[in-house]
């Protein structure tokens, strides 16, 4: 038994494509000018156009959370802003939050606490977790997880992860019960 | 290949790396954002393929109407079976190191579609967006084929099932019958029969698939920069079907975002970039949608009948464990579901088979543990079923029916401390306290409940090949084309080297992940910390031979005359092990030498006496703590205690991470993975990150990681066992059965959602 289907366009083409134009942005203290497509991402503006390929992209859709950036200091989706909507804002990547020699403390507290392991969401991680402390809102780590719910990992470093932040939001003073690691050691067992 | 090893001193010392929790390596790469991942090196000119998914499940191509797609300025082709020049021919070409028994997928290579979201083309333009755009503007007619089936349960009640053949490297056909497992049963006071099922799952690392191809303009040579477990499966795949020599076609993946069995065969997207990169002779990066990477392998549904049976004092009397599972209408997936229950009790009377069914969906794949977290699943919860039935602690019963040999095979375990695994880790969980009744434990509205289960895994090894490189400097890089999926190996690697040669681990370079490197298999199967590991150690001894000879040349050398398994290499230095004050640095022995570098290159691999005389696996026992909402049915993993024997353990630090994720991803069965197949369509229906549900940090509470080392110098020169997958087994069952425990419900269909409690 067969039947036709066709996969057809949503609309027609459009009859001419809006042509690229300027688009400056204030990155990581600098003003970057590139030629974009009025309908790219920030994410891809970041990634394909200024070769700042710390923010990953996870989605595309706004649900994993591994593309956020800072803007003026609030953490969004990069995958869904348009990137010529951010001229004129101050945007934070992962790459201005600290080179692999000038690292932050929450990047230092990532690697302490083994709070990642693929890498790939870890820069929005960090990102989110800037964001997090700037908010001020959460103190508990309940309040921690929760807020940093928006950033999947699926390599399931979350209970480190929690635990560097909490190191950072609270100056070291804090420190979580979620988990410890105990190591009993070697024994030769004999074969039977 | 020499596996010879200078006895190491027996007392640990400062320097010793090797079992030090140290930081990963490449970490301020990863936290910085300067790891580059596949789809990350932005090369010049470089145009970008969107991938066009077929909206049917089975039926054949009619009509592609590209030409809308090629007048719009920008679009330099559209590739489809229309236009793909002519490749190689046979089946063999297809076939990668982990491919199944049957015919590879081959995309775009005819009209036929068989399975949904099968790539039919790809559009490349000179940009992202206008790939993208172009791509929704492609017509395709299809003619479909109704008669098709994505349900695995039809199939089965079809009669469709058949015995799995054998066709697959690693795959264990389940174990022949003992004793009379029929009689046994209906002869024992207490009896368990029941189905487990979990549907299909999808690995989702974070990172989707992506492969950028740099065209150098030299011939038709390639720079292929690709997300997969193993550069060297790649590039024998893309060489044979596209006809490329090894220089031709170059492979380097020196990070990968996640991958958890789904890197491990080469998928399309490598493909379509190759071909487009070649036919256009250009620069060319092909990434995939979330979307499209529920178009992949992805974990078999499978469907489970366990009977089990034990006498009065719970010891068991008769196991049976049969698998049904699915897989494509062209190859024949198969994982080892049903064996682990034979490896893990003792038991006289035992029946195990493993059957397959063909449906219309693309080919199941090796994801997290592949078999074992299906089987363990079934068994640890029939197992908690029968001890509730005979009256015994479900902890209790399990150390009943231990067993100290590998039943399945008749050898004794190169080691085996389970039992202080369970030990140890009902101690830290604090089972003594538990009250053996359903719903007896309550806090508040909330239902509690402890549960626990058990798990084991093979520990494996291959064949790989390292290089180790000293300079007069000091400096000294260890490379092997292995991968590091975030699994630690960099570290490890850079560990091991350290140790062996005496030196700090901050003169030590580790690299991967490049096919020019010495050859290394693909990552899986936990076997890469035993494999490269072993094999740095012996490129960097067959280094260090090198050095003593150079030493014993110098004048006056103190080491004249000393072989090399009397020499150790401590701070710097080599000195005899009987009197350390015969020592000379190595700066010194490089300085007189002349020479500008000292290299070495070795191997390990597997032990085949060993393997033939011992049953090599990893254990574990874990506990687990749920509060259920009696009114609302949702469940909360609260505590996990998780205690793993898996050998020597090389870096507890990393060690943990792999039982932490191993652990999530045990919850993430337990409680929300399933891909929804709409059987009508032949689709699946939440093919997104909102819709498939994985934890997020809120949903994980605390895990206790113990590690309980075992010293086994059958397994491998360094006695490790490998721990990605071993962190995972036990989980789900022990969430199901802490679930029992809390509410009374026993739910043996994964996963353990709300609609299933109230």
């Amino acid at each position: 038994m067969s039947s036709p289907f066709i996969q057809a366009p949503l609309g027609p083409p459009a009859p001419a494509l809006a042509p690229a134009q300027a688009v400056t942005l204030h990155i990581n203290g600098e003003d970057r000018t590139i030629q974009l497509a009025p309908w790219t991402s920030l994410l891809d503006a970041l990634r394909e156009y200024l070769d700042l390929t710390g923010t990953k992209k996870g989605c595309d859709h706004g649900q994993c959370g591994a593309c956020t950036v800072l803007v003026d200091g609030k953490r969004i989706n990069s995958c869904l802003a348009l990137a010529t909507v951010y001229q004129g804002k101050q945007i934070t990547t992962i790459e201005g939050i600290g080179g692999e020699d000038n690292l932050s403390p929450l990047q230092q507290a990532f690697i302490d606490h083994d709070a990642f392991q693929c890498g790939y969401c870890t820069p929005g991680q960090i990102c989110s977790a800037q964001g997090l402390i700037n908010e001020g809102r959460a103190k508990t780590a309940d309040e921690v997880r929760e807020l940093m719910s928006g950033n999947l990992c699926r390599c399931g470093a979350y209970t480190n992860i929690l635990s560097a932040v909490m190191e950072v939001l609270h100056d070291g003073q804090v420190v979580v019960d979620n988990g410890t690691l105990v190591t009993i050691p070697m024994q030769p067992t004999k074969a039977i | 290949m020499s596996q010879t090893i200078a006895t190491p001193p027996t007392i640990r010392l400062d320097s010793d790396v090797i079992g030090r929790p140290v930081s990963r390596t490449d970490g301020a790469a990863k936290v910085s954002g300067a790891a580059k991942y596949a789809a990350e090196y932005n090369v010049p000119n470089l145009w970008h393929g969107y991938i066009v998914s077929s909206p049917i499940a089975k039926g054949k191509i009619t009509k592609i109407d590209a030409a809308a797609v090629l007048a719009i300025p920008g679009v330099q082709q559209v590739f489809s079976h229309e236009n793909v020049p002519s490749l190689a021919w046979f089946d063999r070409s297809y076939k990668d190191d982990i491919a199944p028994g049957g015919s590879p997928f081959r995309p775009l290579h005819n009209a036929d579609v068989l399975f949904s979201m099968q790539p039919v083309a790809l559009v490349v333009a000179e940009t992202f967006e206008l790939a993208r755009y172009a791509a929704s503007v492609l017509r395709i007619e299809y003619a479909v084929d109704e008669d098709f089936n994505t349900d695995l349960e039809k199939a089965r009640a079809a009669g469709k099932g058949f015995d799995a053949p054998k066709g697959k490297p690693g795959f264990l056909p389940p174990p022949k019958p003992k004793g009379d497992a029929d009689k046994a049963f209906k002869a024992a006071p207490h009896q368990v029969e029941a189905a487990y099922t979990h549907h299909t799952q999808h690995h989702n690392p974070m990172e989707m698939f992506a492969s950028t191809v740099e065209w150098l303009g030299d011939g038709k040579k390639l720079k292929i920069y690709d997300k997969t477990q193993g550069a060297g499966n790649t590039q024998q795949y893309i060489s044979k079907i596209f006809g490329l020599s090894k220089e031709e076609a170059w492979v380097i993946s020196k990070y990968t975002g996640g991958a958890f069995g789904s890197g491990l065969r080469p998928q399309y997207q490598s493909f379509l970039a190759v071909l487009a990169a070649l036919e256009l002779a250009h620069s060319v990066r092909v990434s995939m949608t979330r979307q499209q990477m529920f178009s992949m392998g992805h974990r078999a549904h499978t469907i489970q009948d366990l009977k089990l049976a034990a006498d009065d004092q719970g010891y068991l009397q008769a196991l049976e464990h049969h698998a049904f599972a699915e897989t494509s209408q062209f190859e024949n997936e198969t994982e080892t579901v049903v064996n682990w229950s034979g490896i893990l009790y003792k038991c006289a009377n035992t029946k195990f088979s493993y059957e397959l069914a063909k449906v219309d969906v693309n080919t199941p794949a090796d994801m997290r543990a592949p078999g074992a977290a299906t089987g363990s699943f079934a068994i640890e919860c029939a197992i908690d079923e029968l001890a509730y039935k005979a009256g015994v602690d479900p902890l209790e019963f399990r150390r009943l029916n231990y067993t100290y040999r590998d039943p399945t095979e008749d050898k004794p375990f190169s080691s085996k401390r389970l039992l202080d695994c369970y030990q140890e880790g009902a101690t830290r969980f604090g089972w003594d306290q538990r009250t053996p009744e359903p719903r007896s434990m309550r806090e508040g509205n909330m239902l509690v409940g402890w549960g626990m289960a058990t798990g084991c895994w093979d520990a494996a090894m291959q064949k790989t090949a390292a290089k180790a490189s000293l300079t007069a400097a000091g400096h000294l890089t260890v490379s092997s084309a292995t991968n590091d999926i975030g699994t630690g190996t960099y570290t490890i690697m850079t560990q091991v080297a350290a140790q062996t040669l005496g030196l700090p681990m901050a003169d030590v370079t580790a690299v991967l992940g490049d096919t020019t490197l010495p050859p290394a298999p693909v990552q899986g199967g936990s076997w890469t910390a035993a494999s490269t590991g072993s094999a740095v150690q012996a490129a960097c001894q067959e280094l260090g031979k090198k050095l003593l000879k150079l030493a014993q040349k110098m004048a006056d050398s103190p080491l004249k005359g000393i072989a090399f398994e009397d020499v150790q290499f401590v701070d710097g230095h080599l000195r005899a092990n009987e009197d350390i004050d015969r020592s000379v640095a190595i700066a010194d022995v490089l300085a007189t030498s002349g020479e500008a570098t000292v290299e070495a290159e070795s191997g390990a691999e597997p032990n085949p006496v060993n393997m033939l005389k011992y049953s090599m696996h990893s254990h574990n026992a874990v506990f687990v703590e749920v509060k259920v909402d009696e009114d609302l049915g949702t469940v909360h993993v609260t505590r996990v205690v998780n205690a793993v024997a898996a050998g020597r353990v090389l870096n507890p630090k990393t060690a943990r991470s792999q039982v932490l994720g191993g652990t999530v991803w045990g919850i993430s069965m337990a409680l929300m993975e399933e891909t929804f197949l709409d059987n009508n369509l032949g689709r699946y229906m939440n093919h997104n990150y909102a819709e498939y549900h994985v934890p997020v940090n809120a949903d994980i509470h605390k895990i206790d990681v113990i590690l309980v080392e075992e010293e086994d110098d059958h397994l491998n020169p360094l006695g490790v066992k490998g721990i990605g997958e071993i962190g995972m087994l036990g989980v789900a069952a022990a969430v199901a059965n802490a679930v029992y425990h809390a509410t009374g419900k026993r739910v043996r269909d994964l996963p353990l959602t709300i609609d299933k409690l109230l």
